[in-house]
Order: C-alpha cells, then structure tokens, then sequence
C-alpha cells in the first residue's frame, strides 16, 4: 500500500522546492533547507550539481535528479544514503525535465532528455532502466508529458502539438483528441483518468487509457496553467480537475460550471487519494469534494437521519423535549441505525475534534435506542480519530484524512514515524491499536536500536545496556539486524555484544563469519542444532585455516567433527584417514584400511595396516580376525594360481564349500584344521556342499566316518529336501528319540511316526502326526493315536 | 482424494493440504511448460502429498529420473530438480544443465548453503531461476499417522554423530504446532528426545511474538529415541500389517506381492499365462477391510475375514428379496460399495493365505520360539545352538544379527567369549567384510561385551510386564497380543505415561539408556483447553529412529481401550522393521 506515499506532511518540500529550483541551477553550491514540519526541518550543504527535480520515495527518503541523469538519495534528516544513475546516455545531452512517480511496485523515476528521450525506472530499488522509443516527429521538447501505470507497466504520456503519443515499450499508437495543442496534463492518482489542457483554453477530461471522454469545459483562460491536479475520491460521483495560474485556482468538473478561487502568494497544488492539497509559504489547505456524509449532515435544513439525529442530541443536551420528537421522527421511518451510522462517518471526515465529539456523541446518543447495532464501526472509529488527531497535531505534521489513513494502513503509518524517528509516539500507538507485537512494538523499537547504534558519542557498554533494557522483553526482536547495522557502522566490538542477545543462534552465524569470529560463529551454529549452518562455518574455517589448527578447532567441537567426518567420507577420503590419525583413533583407522582393502588392490597391505592399528587400538579380536582374512587371501590366491579356482572374495565359508564341490577334499579339509571352524559348522557345511553334489555315497561315507556332531535328522532332511527319500531313510533310524517322529514325517513314514510318538507318549507329537493324517490313511492308525492321545493326556 | 487422512481423531488433512498448497504455489512461481527432474529417494515419499494430475494441472508435462549426463530432450520452459540437499546430487545437476531452458531447483525438506557453495564452485548457481525450498518434514502416513521417512535417521544419529535429521524433526515439530497448536506437555526419554525437545524450545522462544492462536489439538507430546527400546524392533512382529512387512515390505504406504495368488481366474480361461509383474497393493485406511484387519494378531485374521465372506455374500444374497423396483433400485446403488468390498475380501484373503504359508513353516516357528525364549530370559548367556546352526547353514545374514543382537540385548550385554564365538563364526560364514557391520552394531548398542555381571533386562521385564503368559490373540486385553506374549518396551512406556505416570517406574526408567524428562510450554492466555467430561486426551508419540507397524498396532489398541481416556498419534523418522533396521547399519549391505 506503500504507494500512496504522496498522502501529507512531506508536501512542504514542492513549495519550496519551486522556490529554490531556479536558485539551484543557477549556483552549484548553495544550502537547501526544506522545513517539513515545525518540528522537523532538515537542512543540506548542496554540493554536487544542478539538480532539476526533487521528490519524495514511499519510504520518506528524499530523490534529487541532477542535471546529468544521477539521482541522489538522503534520508528525512538529511544523511545521504546512496546514488544511481539514470544511464550514460543522458550525460552529453542532459535531463531537462524530470518526475518522480509511485506505483505498486514502489518509487519510480522517468525523465527526458535534451535529445528528447525519455528514460524510465519503474522501481529504484530494483532499478531496470529502460529506454522508451523516440517519439515520432518530435521536434525539440514535447510540450508536456505524464507518466501512466497500466496493465502492470509504466508508460509515459506525451503532447507534442495537438498530438498525444503513449511511449509503450513495444510501440507507440498516435492518439489524438480533438483539439489544437495540448499545452498541460495531468493524470489522477489513481492513474485511471487524464486531462489535458489546449491552448484554445480547453479542459478535455477523461479516462486514461483515450477510449472514454467524460467532459470538456471551456476555462476562457487561454495562457497555459502553472499546474493541474485531479480532485476526486474513491467512489465519487463528480470527478473533477483543479488548475492553478498566478493567482487563483479554477475547480472544473463534468457540468459547464466552474468555481474560481482567489489564492494568496505562490501555491503549488499536491494531488491526493481523496482531494487537492493546496500549499504556499504560510498555509496548507486541503481541497476535496464535500463527503456525502457530512453533506446530508450539515446541509442547511437537512432532513437526512443523521442531521436529526445530531439535533435530537443537541436538544437533549439542552434538556429540552425536543429531543423526544427528532429522536421520533428518526424511528418512525425506521432509519435510526442509518442516522448513527453517517454520524460516525461524517465524524471520521471532519478535521476539528470538536466537531468530531460532537458528532460522536450524538451516534452514541443514538445507538442507545438501538438494539442488536454492531458496536465495531463506532469503536474503531473512536480509535482511528484519537490516533489521526494525535499525528495531525503541528509537532508530529502528518495531515492525514481517514480516507487516506485506511488506505495506508497502520502499518505503513508506523513506518513513517518511525523514519521521523518518532519512536514513542509510535510505540504508544501501537500499544493503543493493540497491534501484535511482533508487527508493532518490536519492529518500531528494533528501529530505535538500529538508530541507536549510530550514535557514535556513546560507548558500546552504555548502547548494548539502554538497547538490552529496552528490548528486553519484546517479543521477536532481531538483535542480528542491529548488530549488523552496528557492525556497518564500524562498530564491530558493540555488535558482538548485541549478538549476545540475539536468541536465534542460526541468525548469528553469517554476521560472525563477516567480522571473522569464526570460532564464536561455530559455536553459535552447533547451538542452532542446524546442521547445514555447521557445514557452512566448517567449509569457511578449512578454508580460512591452517590444516593444523582447523582440526584443533574442530576437536573440540565434537559435533561439527562428526558432521566434517561425514563429509569427508563421501568427498574427502584422505582427509578422513588425516583426522584419525590426529585424534589417535586407532579402530576407525582399522576400519579405514579394511574398507580400503576391498576397494584396492593392494589388498594385502592394506589388511596389514589394519591389523597394526587394531593391535594399537588394543583391539584383538578385530586384529586376529584380520590376520585370519589375510590368511585366507594368501590361500585363495595361491591355490587360484595352482587350480585355476576362482576364489578370492569368497568368505572361508564358501571357499571350502567351493573346494568341496570341485572335489579338493583335502584343501577343504586343510582350512577346516587351519582355521579351526567348529565341527557343527564343517559338518552343515560338507554335508549341504555334497548334496548339492547329490554325492550320495560321499554322504554315506562321510555319516559313517565318526558321530555326527549336528546328529543324523538333518541327513535325512537334506536328502529329502534333494528328493532323494530312498536315501533319507537310510539315516532315520539314526536319528535321536526326540527327533524320530520329525525324521519319518519327513520321509512320509505316517506309521513310523506315529509308532514313535506312542512310544514317547508326546502329547504333542501325537498330536502333530494326527494333523498329518488325512482321510484316506488307515483308520486303525488314527484310531490307534487317539487312544495314545487320550491316555496321554490323563497323565 | 485423501479422505482416510481425517478420519483420525486429529485431521491430518490440514497437514496435507498446507504441503500441496505450497507445492502448487511453487510450480506457479515457474511460469510456463515445465519437467520435473526427480531425486529418486523422493519420489515414493511426494506420492503421499500429490498425484501426477495435480501436477499435471500446473504443467507439469515430462518426468524424468536425475543421473549422469543431460537432461533428455523435452519440449519444455522450465527444468526443475526436485533433490534432496546432498552435494553429490549438486555434481550430478551440474552436469544436466543445458540452455536455452530455465532452470529450477526445490531442495526438500531444506535450502543447504553447502550445496548452494557447491553449485557455485561449480559455476553454475547463477544458471538457476528460483532456488527454493520445499519443507516437507512430516509427511501424513494415515489417519493416525506422521512419518519423516528418512531411511538414515537412525544410523546418521545413532552411528554417526550427524543430527541433521533431528533438526529436521524439531522443525517438524514446529510446523505441527503451527498448524495445530502449541502442544502444553512435552515428555521424553534418550538422548536424541532431549536433543529434539531442547531445540523445540528455543525455536519457540526465537519465534516468540509470532505465535499462532490455535486451540491446541494435542495434549502431549512424547518424544521417544529408539536406543531406549532396542529390542522391540528386533521381534518378529505377528500382527497382520507387521507380517506383511516382515515378510514383503511395506515402502511407502504400498507393497509389491508375488502375482500368481492374484491372478484373475475366469472360468474358461484355464491356466492362461500368469502375470510376472508383482501385483504392487496401496495398503491404509481408506479400505475399510484392511483398517479392520491390519492390527490384529495374525492368527485372529482367518476368523476376520471369513465373517467378513459371510457379511458380504448375505449383501448379495439380499438381491433375491428385493422385489419392488425401488428395493432393486437402492440395491444396484449399493453394488460398487460391495463389489469393492468383494475385491478388497479377495485381495487379503490372498494375502493371508502367502503369509499363512510362511508363519507355518518350521523355520518361522523355530525362530520365533528361539525369539521368545530370548526375551522370557531363558539362556541368553550361553551360545545359543540354533543361532549356530542356521549359521551352519549360512540363512540370511540379517536374521542371524537380528537374533544374535535380541540375545545381547535381553541379556544387557554378552559374555565376551559368546559374542567373540558369535562374531567369528559369522566372519568365516559370510565374509571378514562384515566386521565393520559388527563394529557399528557394537557401536549402537545393538551387541555389546557384558561389563558387569548385573543383568538389568529381567528386572525391566517383570517391572514393566513386557512378557505376558496368557496373551489373547483373538480378543486382545493387552498390548502384549502383538508380539503375541512380549509387550513392546515402547509402548509399555507410553502406556504407563498416561496412567499412572512415570513417577512409579522411575527406578527402571534410570536403567534405561538417556534421560528422562518432563516440559511445559505456555499457552497464549484463552487458549487453556477445558477438557469435556470423559473426553479423552490426544498424545502425539514421536518415535526418533524409526517405529514398527506391530508398535503403532499396540498404540491404536491403547487409543480404542475402552477406559484409556487417551487417544495418540503416532510420528517417526521412519517406518521400520529388523531386517530394515539392521539393514540401514550394515555397511556393505548384502541383498537380502
């Protein structure tokens, strides 16, 4: 809403300014003093050149366009901020006229140049200069020219003769009204309207875009105007032009009739939302359409319920009877609710408190004979006023109108006292609006710190102390943008103790590492649990660093180590194994060498490192296992050489599974010794290897060969698992009595199993062999475990 | 569209909806045609969040998975990489620009300065239109259900020392609260709970000011850290939902079924040939079969499903009363209702029947008889015979180090001699690789020498009674039905939270890895709740290193107990079981 930022108070400047323009090109060092408002002037030591235009931007910073297309900016109190240009080309044939302009997208600048040109920007923070087409025919400087935002896009209006040409980016159609020669424009502070002014002494009025005329009236002046400005308000019905010439002000709208004004001195005329601000050296007059509200109020002998209504409240105030019929005569038209309504609205139009309480009183007066009335419009209202008259007072100067304080919101009204550094009249409205703290009093205090700093007279301790104190228990507060205002300002040591208070560690970081505290700043983003921002300090102090003291840093931030850890172990392998080394850490550097030996060649070396660190990590499990794996490698390797068997990378497990399969027995058999596998596992292992084989008789030799270790059912299993029953069998009777009835199961032996579940008297196994039986067994079986069963479970 | 996500006590549709309308608004930002390059790892997680139309709707025209070299040709404006803040993916997008495009790039959950520094020293950040991130922390799993769905959490907090995912979750945590409140009681036990809880609070006091003004949705939250209960995960779980994980895996809210039991048989087709493409099944609570079902004990599912076969074939019998052209009339409008109860009944029958096939062999019955003896405390001192012998016959490595760590764990530690006989028999079995896999579950906690001879496990069993005799499978009275005897130490925890509270079990509570610890945060004034007569509370378990299915079935048992007086909402870094856990620790994972 920045955009109506023209709305009061800085409008002192354009009388001034026009006052002192001619002085200013005519001498390059001059001291330019604009008073804005009684209690705020703001003076200048002009030193650079002729500077062709003033303005103001929505943030109440002070433009100067020089002559040679740079544009300078100073905040309200005179300190100069920064500059820009508006392009190299202006400079040989400089900028004859200039205008500062505001859109939604912020502040912008257009100016032409001697050649003719014009050069737009459309926002000078984000500054894209852009070069509009020459006008067709134009000979010498366009008579007058307008900027125009529309369809999102700025474009410059400009007459040249009787011609109106729109300067678009892309191309420029001719437009042309029906007159002579256009000798002024101007465009409404909406944009959506234009007048021009001919020489013939026509006003022609209408929209912006050339397609609708609303009016044309005949002023019957025929020297160009001094200035014209649009007065109209949002939703009004009678749109109308104010035109200024020495002397007095013309006000033409739709009708033929005009109203002529005398006008005392030099004025210059400030377009508003909702009027015309008339100022000259001593007064400020605002020129707007009567308000309909206030209009049906005090219209003389208004019948309007609202007229009435401040009637009835004026007779009751008397203790008069009187009061009783206006109230009346107002209910019997069922119009009450009405009539409080336009009181409080006229009251929000009325510039006089007076008149205000009055008018209040008497929706007040009114409302109480109303039931279900919605107190908010009221309320709000009340508040609205105390907050307007409070910054219209002549100390603060901001004249603004309702209708403008809505538009602007409080937001942006906090904002402009606060560039006046008008802190505590800002807090105390915010307080009273009862704005959320965050937008309200932290943003405002947050901008006297930031002002705070500045002041170069005081110590750092004094500054941290009043900002500390101050601050202290608002809510949001960003100590890190004050700290980094304060650190601009050269004030490092003040910003550190700022950043002390600044309670998002994360928010810390990036200023620290600017004032090289990179160590604080490690500290500050390990804090934040961030762990992305620990990488960033981390990435800066190894560059910043020597290796050696970047890695005493980080041991003692046991986080950030383990965070560099992970880095370096998919970036940085070397790195890795360096930081091991540094930190004695023996087992990871095991670790290191057994995973580099299965991604190297050098296997062999590589294990033997490991075994080292292993032994010197006291690690002697990891250490003889590692011996063991070289071991086996060596073996592996040695016996590939010798039979061609590819086996290196295979677990022992499967070497001597492999070795059995091809049929090295012995080479098998010489592991197991060696490696003094379990005779569980061997057996597992030879037995699962040879069935693989289906090597029968070797099985059969082999369950001969001593007692089996893991018994005989898993003989008999793997046998069937291979289909081969018949040789399964061979084994049952071998089986442990509490592994019979599985072992005939297995082979489907139903009887079998159940001779040896009955013997066992199992409940369960009796059990298990009845689940096995289906319809077709023998019924004298079934019959046969049931009793089993039953007996079994008498027990 | 994502109806089953508010039926909950809590609607998670509002989460769901706040992560789409962000998205959308990012693709908007990007004006134009657009492709999206996806990071594959997200892919499964942004199903849960938006559909191709929706993407589509914002044109969205090609897809394509990041790798090497360029991107393919597509007739597009925009490129955009959907990645997640990895430096290596940084190399792999620098590779794939390629005017005259314009390029994109949504970091999710988070922007990276590192990858930023890195896209930079590659020369190529200037290349990029927008860089944006996308905060996608918690992701709305079910109606009762939050998951981070980082597969890392766990080993990157745990092993590694690296919190970034805990970061992640506080930031989680804090967008939850936005959008349902500050929640006024924080609880949590471990390390990474306190680790979590600690930032929570200071990201409430940096953002002090800026407050919501919500009623609060959830009473409590309970932060709990996975090291605190090792164990459970490494179970078996037997309820329907956590066999179908054990068993197939469940990976982001679906899973992919062997075929041949799902073959469409019409009559007269005969054996056609059968389909080879897995039949890939979305499993949650938007069937209302499958919510029914998916809690309970697997051996109560038979039962279930065949009363289920008698309800609706009775449904379709009910064609034959109709006679009166509106009787048909409403009848025929009911049909899509139940012919998609008929698919889902098949569906699940077919399920159970796979896994029927399995938790019938001898193999599951004999690991999970070794499993229970574990955990009953019955020689978890001695080298366990079965472990060898399915050692011996060189089984999955991870089921071998699933029980070889439950032994340690319920024995507090193994006997040096055992766990160094465990850990060289398995060297010679499946390789000396493995021996960095052994050193990280030494690391973890998983499998430990014993350092004293004090053996706590027996007295945290009988205290917290983790071991039920007597569990009901079918008619469940304790959370214990889902591990068919062991209670999970988890939520055994959580249950005892609720009532009495933790002071009665603070002796064990202090045998317990990490701290234990209680928060409070101020409410904004007004927002005080004032609880209802009987209205139940809402806790919100956050389970930090990833939870089990078998878990989240005890806690929605707790939520439905009659006189629990409190409901929960389960959310984890991600979803786990054994076998994805300990596959998560190993380092040269075999495929499983």
């Amino acid at each position: 809403m920045g955009y109506y930022c023209s709305f009061a108070a800085l409008t002192c400047v354009y009388l001034q300014r026009h006052l002192l323009l001619t002085y200013l090109s005519l001498s390059l060092s001059l001291s330019l003093s604009l008073s804005l408002s009684l209690s705020l002037s703001l003076s200048l030591q002009w030193k650079s050149g002729v500077v062709k235009q003033l303005g103001w931007t929505v943030c109440d910073d002070l433009l100067c366009i020089q002559e040679d297309g740079t544009v300078l900016i100073y905040d309200l109190f005179g300190n100069f901020k920064r500059h820009f240009s508006m392009g190299n080309e202006v400079g040989q044939s400089q900028v004859v006229e200039a205008k500062v302009f505001h859109s939604p997208y912020g502040t912008g600048v257009a100016i032409v140049t001697g050649a003719s040109r014009f050069t737009l920007a459309t926002n000078i923070d984000d500054l894209k200069l852009r070069r509009l087409p020459e006008v067709p025919g134009l000979q010498g400087a366009p008579t007058c020219w307008a900027v125009l935002t529309q369809d999102r896009q700025s474009k410059v209006l400009v007459a040249t003769g009787a011609d109106l040409f729109i300067l678009d980016y892309t191309s420029p159609p001719g437009l042309s009204p029906q007159a002579t020669s256009i000798v002024h424009m101007c465009v409404s502070f909406s944009y959506k309207y234009l007048a021009l002014f001919t020489d013939s002494g026509h006003l022609w009025m209408g929209t912006a875009n050339l397609k609708e005329k609303l009016s044309e009236v005949e002023t019957k002046v025929r020297n160009p105007p001094k200035q014209m400005a649009w007065c109209r308000r949002p939703k009004s019905q009678q749109p109308s032009v104010v035109i200024m010439w020495d002397g007095h002000i013309l006000v033409a709208g739709e009708c033929k009739n005009t109203i002529s004004y005398h006008l005392e001195g030099v004025s210059i005329l400030v377009p508003e939302l909702d009027g015309v601000r008339i100022i000259n050296g001593t007064h400020h007059e605002l020129l707007q359409e009567v308000p309909a509200s206030c209009e049906e109020i005090f219209k003389i002998a208004s019948m309007a319920p609202g007229a009435l209504l401040l009637e009835a409240h004026k007779e009751y105030e008397k203790e008069s009877q009187k009061a009783d019929e206006y109230l009346r005569e107002i209910k019997e038209q069922n119009l009450l609710g009405e009539a409080v309504k336009q009181c409080v609205e006229a009251a929000g139009h009325e510039l006089e408190a007076e008149t205000q309480k009055t008018l209040l009183r008497a929706a007040s007066f009114g409302k109480c004979f109303l039931s279900n009335f919605p107190p908010e419009p009221f309320v709000s209202m009340c508040r609205d006023l105390r907050v307007l008259n409070a910054v219209r007072d002549y100390t603060v100067g901001i004249p603004l109108t309702h209708t403008q304080f809505k538009q602007m919101t409080v937001q942006v009204l906090i904002d402009r006292l606060v560039y006046r550094k008008l802190y505590p009249l800002a807090i105390e409205i915010c307080r009273y609006l009862k704005t959320p703290e965050y937008q309200g009093v932290s943003r405002v205090l947050k901008h006297w710190a930031c002002c705070k700093v500045q002041q170069k007279e005081e110590a750092d301790e004094v500054i941290a102390r009043a900002i500390s104190l101050k601050l202290g228990e608002a809510a949001g507060i960003s100590y890190s943008e004050i700290a980094t205002k304060a650190y601009e300002c050269g004030r490092t040591e003040l910003a550190i103790k700022l950043l002390e208070f600044e309670p998002r560690s994360g928010e810390q970081v990036p200023l620290l590492l600017k004032m090289k505290r990179s160590q604080l700043a490690l500290s500050k983003a390990i804090e934040s649990g961030d762990t992305d921002l620990v990488y960033t300090v981390v990435t800066y102090l190894k560059n910043e660093m020597n290796r050696g003291d970047f890695f005493m840093t980080l041991r003692n931030q046991p986080v950030a180590l383990s965070l560099y850890r992970q880095f370096c172990k998919h970036q940085e392998q070397d790195t890795l194994k360096d930081l091991f080394n540094q930190d004695d850490d023996h087992q990871e550097l095991g670790n290191f060498y057994v995973k580099a030996s299965y991604k190297e060649k050098a296997q062999i070396g590589h294990l033997q490192s490991a075994v080292d660190e292993y032994n010197k990590a006291k690690n002697e499990f990891a250490a003889k296992a590692t011996e063991e794996e070289m071991r086996l490698l060596r073996f592996q390797k040695k016996l590939e050489e010798e039979k061609g068997e590819s086996l290196v990378g295979f677990s022992l497990h499967d070497t001597i599974r492999t070795l059995l399969a091809v049929g090295l027995h012995k080479h098998a058999e010489q592991l197991y010794k060696d490696f003094r596998v379990p005779d569980k596992r061997y057996w597992w292992l030879k037995l699962t290897a040879l069935a693989e084989k289906e090597d029968w008789e070797e099985i059969e030799k082999f369950a001969k060969s001593k007692k089996s270790p893991i018994g005989y059912l898993p003989f008999v299993e793997i046998c069937v698992k291979h289909h081969n029953k018949y040789e399964a069998k061979k084994y049952v009777s071998r089986v442990t009595p509490e592994q019979k009835v599985k072992a005939h199961l297995a082979v489907g032996d139903l009887e079998g199993a159940a001779d040896a579940a009955i013997e066992r008297r199992n409940d369960g196994e009796i059990s298990t062999v009845l689940s096995r039986c289906s319809p077709s067994t023998d019924r004298a079986l079934v019959e046969r475990l049931n009793r089993a069963k039953a007996t079994a479970a008498k027990k | 569209m994502a109806a089953h996500l508010s039926y909950g006590r809590v609607n998670l549709n509002i989460l769901r909806e706040a992560a789409r309308k962000e998205l959308r608004e990012f693709l908007d930002k990007c004006a134009g045609s657009k492709a999206i390059v996806w990071d594959e790892y997200l892919t499964g997680p942004f199903g849960l969040i938006a559909q191709y139309s929706l993407l589509k709707e914002h044109e969205v025209e090609k897809m394509f998975t990041l790798k090497g070299g360029r991107v393919p040709p597509a007739d597009v404006k925009n490129i955009i990489f959907f990645v997640r803040p990895r430096l290596e993916l940084m190399d792999i997008i620098a590779e794939n620009l390629q005017p005259p495009r314009e390029f994109h790039i949504l970091f999710v959950p988070r922007r990276s300065l590192l990858c930023e520094q890195r896209l930079k020293e590659q020369g190529v950040l200037n290349s990029f239109t927008n860089i944006d991130e996308y905060i996608l922390d918690l992701i709305p799993y079910d109606g009762d259900l939050l998951s981070m769905e980082s597969e890392s959490a766990f080993r990157e907090c745990y092993l590694e020392n690296d919190q970034t995912s805990l970061y992640h979750t506080a930031k989680g945590l804090m967008t939850l609260q936005a959008l349902y409140g500050t929640i006024p009681q924080i609880f949590g036990k471990g390390e990474c709970a306190r680790h979590v809880a600690n930032m929570m609070l200071r990201m409430k006091r940096e953002f002090a000011g800026s407050q919501n003004q919500i009623l609060p949705v959830f009473d409590t939250l309970l932060l709990l850290d996975r090291n605190v209960d090792l164990l459970t995960p490494l179970a078996t779980q037997l309820t329907y939902e956590g066999l179908i994980d054990e068993i197939y895996g469940i990976t982001n809210g679906y899973v992919k079924l062997p075929p041949e039991k799902f073959a469409q048989k019409k009559p007269g087709e005969g054996g056609k040939d059968l389909p080879t493409e897995p039949k890939k099944l979305q499993l949650n609570s938007a069937e209302e079969l499958y919510a029914e079902i998916r809690d309970k004990n697997f051996n109560a599912v038979g039962a279930a499903l065949s009363k289920k076969a008698k309800i609706i074939s009775a449904a379709f019998e009910e064609r034959h009363n109709a006679k009166t052209v509106g009787e048909i009339k409403q009848f025929v409008s009911q049909l899509p209702h139940m012919q998609a109860a008929r698919n889902s009944l098949a569906n699940h029958t077919s399920i159970a029947e796979l896994i029927k096939d399995i938790t019938t062999s001898e193999v599951f019955f004999d690991n999970l008889t070794v499993e229970q003896e574990f955990m009953t405390g019955v020689d978890t001192d001695k080298v366990n015979t079965y472990i060898e012998d399915c050692i011996s016959r060189k089984d999955p490595l991870i089921k071998i180090l699933r029980l070889v760590c439950m032994q340690s764990v319920c024995n507090n530690g193994l006997k040096q001699k055992v766990l160094d006989h465990y850990k060289r028999e398995i060297l010679q079995t499946y390789g000396y690789e493995h021996i960095l896999t052994l050193n990280n579950l030494e690391k973890v906690g998983l499998l430990k020498p014993q350092t004293t001879t004090r053996n706590n496990y027996p007295t945290i069993r009988k205290t917290l009674k983790l071991w039920m005799e007597d569990a009901n499978e079918q008619n469940p009275n304790d959370i214990s039905y889902v591990y068919s005897g062991y209670a999970p130490l988890s939520v055994r925890l959580t249950q005892l939270l609720a009532r009495p509270g933790w002071r009665s079990i603070e002796e064990v509570l202090k045998m317990l890895p990490g701290p234990h610890f209680e928060e409070r945060q101020q409410l904004p004034t007004g927002l005080h709740k004032k609880r209802q007569q009987g209205e139940n509370r809402t806790t919100l378990v956050f389970f930090l290193g990833g939870v089990t299915y078998a878990e989240i079935a005890a806690l929605r048992f707790l939520s439905q107990m009659e006189d629990g007086g409190t409901e929960y909402v389960i959310a984890t870094t991600k979803l786990i079981n054994g076998t994805s856990w300990i596959k998560s620790l190993m380092d040269r994972p075999e495929p499983f």
